[in-house]
């Protein structure tokens, strides 16, 4: 019992019970709509689980968003909700394309340029919503949405313009391959190489039908170096003191304006670099008209909120959203089930997150009925 | 107890629980119709815990409450409202951006039609109340406008405009003149002829001896004793709310005062909360090195501003605040600090502490960028938590292995004391007190201003801003009156006396 | 010129109307102390049910009030987890805006043989004298409505009393959990409304886009609007005056790709805020779950 107890008080545990309603939820939709959900769950798991070009894809598509999440969570400890993620990633992807497009320099500075362009496009974007705030005082939420929007119609007018527009598309040109993060790109691609994979069955899935590339392994890093930033240096002591109580950093001579465009820099940053990574790491290595639908940046709140603005957590659930988001295509393939099914599920696991205050409650209530007991 | 109709209130076997601590132990109170009741107790002793069982904001774990002799089941304050008690909070419940009127009609309005306020019928109605009983306010001005002493007033209108006949008053003179609570004590025994029965909660025992019938004291959560004001005197009320001899004068040698570290000249300052009027007023004062100088005043006479302007939280319009000869003003709060200023500010969780940090990491708040707890941007934890250990152990922090728990589960008086040690420690030239004991227990209050005092001995100049007028005199070595922005008159300790500071504080002359 | 100033007057009025439910909505919600994040998620839960009835029953004023209630039923989520278990507002607001268009487009292929629009409606809601929705009509009442209620009766002085100061309204015999969570279901009610205002009144069927950052523009504006019912429509009105700019000397009238042409109700917004708004001040309560007996 006592255990039990002390699980419970656990946030983690709070997070996996939340996860397990809202999936129960969504299944009892399926329900009541005449689908079976242990089949859909079956089929959701195999469309995750059952061939490894699956599980890159996943990973692959959940890389930017655990970035986006990281950056909103970061934002967060400063008490500033980053709505503007979206738009930070957008203007990233612009930027790392326009860069990647009309340079054509070898890969050791091509792609540290487009990574460089990405993420400085980033700050100047997420900056300019920490001076609005700083020196105007303007809600960073107003700013944040109106910036995505502006940032959605600058790439639209990027994309159809005749510089970067790929003929009777809806995107814009691909970025030179010197510029690619594709792992082993050139060499998949080489005669030889067509050659071995055709040979070796899963691996040639595995690098053929995948753009496998190293940005996880960046988004990890990253999650690290926040994790270490936030709690192991003076910069990430004053944002968590400005953020926790504004009042009292101001008091100890903490400037809270710095602290503020500091951390909307920073964030900013991390969204320019998920935008740089899925440029040079994934195909067709363009960016498209309608940017705004991906929701990359948006999904990055939901992201943050399900790891409780932990930088680790956004790993695990990055990685959740983008299994589910994923899964869901096959949901609608082989049972017809419509894919919107994820969103219903995501957002009952965001609610029963928000619910999740309950579950310490139950277990304090749970250690008092036991001391009566004992008594 | 018998329970009879005799008594406005009887509270049977009250017990109460907050979490694993026990607030009430089996409290039992009467209060007889017509009479003024005082509840004594120290700061945390549950008095107010127990009145707002009364009031139906808290449940009691166990026991009964008894109104008029009859036994009613307090569920929420509209079953209070209901039998006719009111009650005014120690912090007031205003609405600050609504008026007067809009106030002390919440709740009960004044309705035409299909819920369309009357503002006109209700004026008229308060203005009866405000006739009968002497409560001059003004309906139409927006509370943050209004002097404290009005809220209150507003807030005794509240209760009686419910109709009221059992009153509650939570420390109602915390915040008010000398003068100011005259009149209150003058108003209570006016309502009390018009058979009204007020319970006041207070630890002033001046207070009671001046205006109550009865006393009923509260130690730790437990019933001490109930007895007749008349017949008792103030040491032995002390002695039975503290349960041991308690020293009211605050021992200290005559301070040895040296030269004059800093000054403040002719300072002005524009008040945040009224528009184009000045919040000092060309304010002066001067500090010497090992002197407490002790400002007394009435809240909201610039006491705020003064601290603002000093620690650079806010502009000033005009005038000089210099420490050893450098002006500081019109900088920031980090400039001041390295010009060893050291600050305990009023309110210690808004502006002291982050309260979701560490013990530890609150106490490298002022210089978390400094070697050796950080160096080259790195935090080095080690460091932090021997600084917080030694903090801990030299001001007696407890409990003692707090170091790495949230500060927020810490009590007030703990809270306060690694407040203490951590401005101490950046070794100030000056440091700056304001309201350092509100809301500590007695041996709290004992213990600050035994380091106050070592400050002072040490050579220190200490600036000492209090609301509580015996803080003041027994601890200060100098004292200046504030009142409306200015300094009205300067004293050493011995030749004054609490009439002729009182009568400055409320703007009268010698 | 007549012509082109009356076509900005009348599209900057079609714009302005489901901003106007959605800021309404936030307001309500807000003065009340609960932030209702979720606004654009309701706003497109309103529109696919508002559109839906509509259809089926041929009768678009039917549409509009079960497109309100359907509101409702989202936004009893965000009124008990937020208000009734002192939740996260912001969580639980953003989970509204994944429930509400998941639920929507869900719901849309079960009954529109798979397809993501719903069938167009034969009766849009009508027209005053031929001229003006008569949804404009009805966004102007309501904000007349919101603001006496606000300032001028009972209700209004409990609600933003809950919003300001919940301790105080609570001494007093106020159930601020009952204030709070009507505000937030009126909430509901109107971003509902809104949605359906949308697919009912000026594009006749419900599309995956019908409701595209409306939501979150109400949201900001009444923050603009500092939080009052008249500020918030003057938010809208202005915003969608922008929009209507662009719409209009867009498509080539004018040397400007358009798409510079559409950031201009975006970028006015963040100029007027520097220039004439700044600071604003929220109900003080805004955002904080009330818990009673905190020590």
């Amino acid at each position: 019992m006592q255990r039990l107890i002390k699980i419970l008080k656990k946030p983690i545990t709070s997070t996996f019970l939340a996860i397990i309603f809202g999936i129960l939820v969504a299944g009892a939709i399926l329900f009541f709509s005449g689908y079976s959900p242990i089949m859909a769950f079956n089929t959701l798991l195999k469309g995750i689980f059952s061939r490894p070009k699956y599980v890159l894809k996943v990973i692959e598509k959940s890389t930017p968003i655990i970035l986006t999440g990281i950056s909103v969570a970061f934002a967060f400890k400063t008490g500033l909700f980053n709505i503007g993620a979206e738009g930070q990633y957008i203007i990233g992807s612009v930027v790392a394309m326009m860069v990647g497009v009309s340079l054509r320099l070898p890969a050791i500075y091509q792609v540290p340029i487009i990574f460089f362009a990405g993420m400085l496009s980033g700050v100047i974007y997420g900056g300019l919503i920490g001076i609005l705030k700083a020196k105007f005082g303007i809600h960073e939420v107003i700013t944040g949405i109106m910036l995505n929007w502006i940032a959605f119609y600058l790439c639209n007018f990027v994309v159809d313009s005749q510089t970067f527009h790929k003929p009777s598309t809806m995107r814009s040109l691909s970025i030179n391959d010197s510029g690619f993060t594709t792992l082993f790109y050139k060499w998949k691609i080489s005669k030889e190489g067509i050659e071995y994979l055709r040979q070796n069955k899963w691996l040639s899935e595995v690098l053929l039908k995948t753009d496998i590339n190293a940005g996880i392994l960046l988004a990890v890093v990253v999650a690290i170096i926040v994790w270490f930033l936030l709690y192991k240096t003076s910069l990430g002591y004053s944002i968590r003191a400005v953020g926790n109580n504004a009042k009292a950093a101001e008091f100890a001579g903490i400037g809270v304006k710095r602290n503020i465009m500091a951390a909307m820099t920073i964030s900013g940053a991390i969204c320019g670099l998920a935008a740089a990574i899925t440029i040079t790491g994934v195909s067709p290595h363009a960016i498209y008209k309608l940017s705004m639908f991906e929701n990359i940046g948006f999904n990055g709140l939901f992201v943050a909120l399900i790891a409780r603005t932990s930088p680790i957590g956004c790993i695990l659930s990055g990685l959740f959203f983008g299994a589910l988001n994923y899964g869901g295509n096959a949901l609608q393939m082989d049972l017809g089930i419509p894919s919107e099914i994820i969103s219903i599920t995501m957002g009952s696991v965001l609610f029963f997150v928000a619910l999740s205050g309950v579950v310490p409650m139950v277990a304090n209530k749970l250690a008092k009925r036991r001391e009566k007991n004992v008594e | 107890m018998k329970i009879s109709s005799e008594y406005a209130v009887q509270m049977k076997n009250i017990t109460k629980n907050f979490g694993d601590c026990r607030a009430l132990d089996d409290v039992s109170i009467e209060i007889k119709k017509g009479t003024i009741h005082a509840v004594l107790g120290e700061n945390g002793a549950g008095k107010t815990t127990l009145m707002n069982i009364l009031y139906g904001l808290y449940q009691a774990d166990e026991g009964e409450v008894y109104i008029n002799g009859k036994r009613i089941n307090m569920k929420n304050p509209n079953i209070a409202i209901e039998n006719k008690i009111g009650m005014v909070h120690q912090h007031f419940m205003l609405v600050e951006n609504f008026t007067v009127s809009q106030n002390i009609i919440l709740g009960k309005e004044v309705v035409s039609c299909c819920g369309i306020l009357d503002m006109k019928k209700a004026k008229e109605e308060i203005d009866k109340i405000v006739e009968k009983y002497g409560l001059k306010v003004d309906k139409d001005a927006k509370i943050a406008d209004i002097s404290v002493g009005m809220q209150q007033r507003v807030e005794i209108l509240k209760t009686l405009y419910r109709g009221a006949d059992i009153l509650i008053l939570d420390e109602p003179t915390a915040v008010l003149t000398p003068q100011e609570i005259k009149d209150l004590i003058e108003i209570m025994h006016r309502l009390i002829a018009d058979g009204k029965t007020i319970i006041i909660i207070t630890h002033k025992l001046k207070e009671i001896k001046a205006s109550s019938d009865a006393c009923t004291i509260i130690r730790r959560g437990k019933y001490i004793d109930t007895v007749d004001v008349k017949n008792i005197t103030q040491t032995e009320l002390a002695d039975k709310m503290v349960g041991r001899n308690v020293k009211l004068v605050v021992e200290k040698t005559p301070a040895k005062p040296g030269k004059v570290i800093f000054e403040v000249e002719d300072l002005t300052v524009t008040s945040k909360v009224h528009k184009g009027i000045n919040a000092l007023k060309g304010l002066s004062l001067k500090i010497r090195k090992g002197e407490i100088l002790g400002v007394a005043g009435v809240d909201g006479n610039g006491q705020k501003e003064l601290v603002e302007a000093i620690t650079c939280l806010s502009k000033v319009s005009s005038g000089v605040i210099k420490i050893n000869g450098n002006k500081i003003q019109n900088t920031k709060p980090k400039n001041v600090i390295k010009n060893k200023i050291s600050t305990i500010h009023e309110d210690r969780q808004k502006r002291g502490l982050v309260l979701d940090f560490s013990v530890a990491e609150n106490v490298i708040l002022e210089r978390y960028k400094e070697y050796p707890y950080s160096k080259a941007g790195i935090l080095n934890y080690g460091e932090i938590n021997k600084f917080a250990k030694e903090i801990i152990s030299e001001y007696d922090v407890r409990p003692e292995d707090c170091v790495n728990m949230q500060i927020r589960e810490l009590s007030g008086g703990n809270q306060q004391k690694v407040i203490i040690g951590r401005e101490i420690a950046n070794d100030p030239d000056l440091l700056i007190a304001v309201q350092p004991t509100r809301g500590l227990d007695v041996g709290a209050i004992e213990y600050v201003h035994k380091i106050l005092v070592e400050q002072r001995d040490k050579g220190k100049a200490v600036l000492l801003i209090s609301l509580e007028l015996d803080e003041i005199l027994s601890l200060a070595d100098r004292i200046a009156v504030i009142y409306d922005g200015k300094i009205v008159g300067e004293f050493l300790q011995e030749e004054v006396n609490e009439n002729t500071v009182g009568l400055l504080m409320a703007g009268g002359k010698i | 010129m007549l012509s082109s100033i009356m076509s900005i007057i009348n599209t900057t009025l079609m714009y302005s109307t489901p901003l106007i439910f959605g800021a309404m909505s936030g307001v309500v919600s807000e003065n009340a102390g609960v932030v209702n994040v979720g606004i654009e998620g309701i706003m497109t839960f309103g529109a696919f049910v508002g559109a839906a009835v509509g259809f089926y029953t041929q009768n678009p004023w039917l549409g509009l009030l079960s497109g309100s209630l359907a509101g409702v039923i989202l936004v009893v989520l965000h009124a008990v987890a937020s208000v009734n278990f002192k939740a996260d507002q912001t969580i639980s607001g953003m989970a509204l805006n994944f429930i509400g268009p998941g639920l929507s487009l869900f719901l849309c292929r079960l009954l529109f043989k798979n397809k993501t629009t719903t069938t167009r409606i034969a009766n849009k809601l009508p027209k005053i004298f031929g001229l003006v929705d008569v949804t404009v009509l009805l966004a102007l009442l309501i904000t007349i409505l919101l603001w006496f209620v606000l300032y001028r009766t009972k209700w209004g002085l409990r609600i933003r009393s809950v919003g300001e100061h919940p301790a105080a309204a609570d001494t007093l015999g106020i159930n601020v959990t009952k204030v709070r969570c009507t505000s937030v279901i009126v909430s509901g009610f109107l971003a509902g409304a809104g949605g359906a205002a949308m697919t009912l009144g000026v594009v006749s069927q419900f599309t995956p886009t019908a409701i595209s950052g409306q939501g979150f523009i109400a949201l900001a504006a009444v923050i603009f609007g500092k939080w009052k019912p008249q500020g918030a429509y003057g938010a809208c009105l202005l915003f969608a005056l922008a929009q209507a700019l662009a719409v209009t000397f867009g498509g080539g009238r004018i040397d400007i790709p358009s798409e510079f042409l559409s950031m201009l109700p975006y970028v006015l917004t963040i100029v007027v805020l520097i220039l004439f708004v700044g600071r604003s001040m929220a109900p003080s309560a805004n955002g904080k779950p009330y818990k009673k007996g905190k020590r």
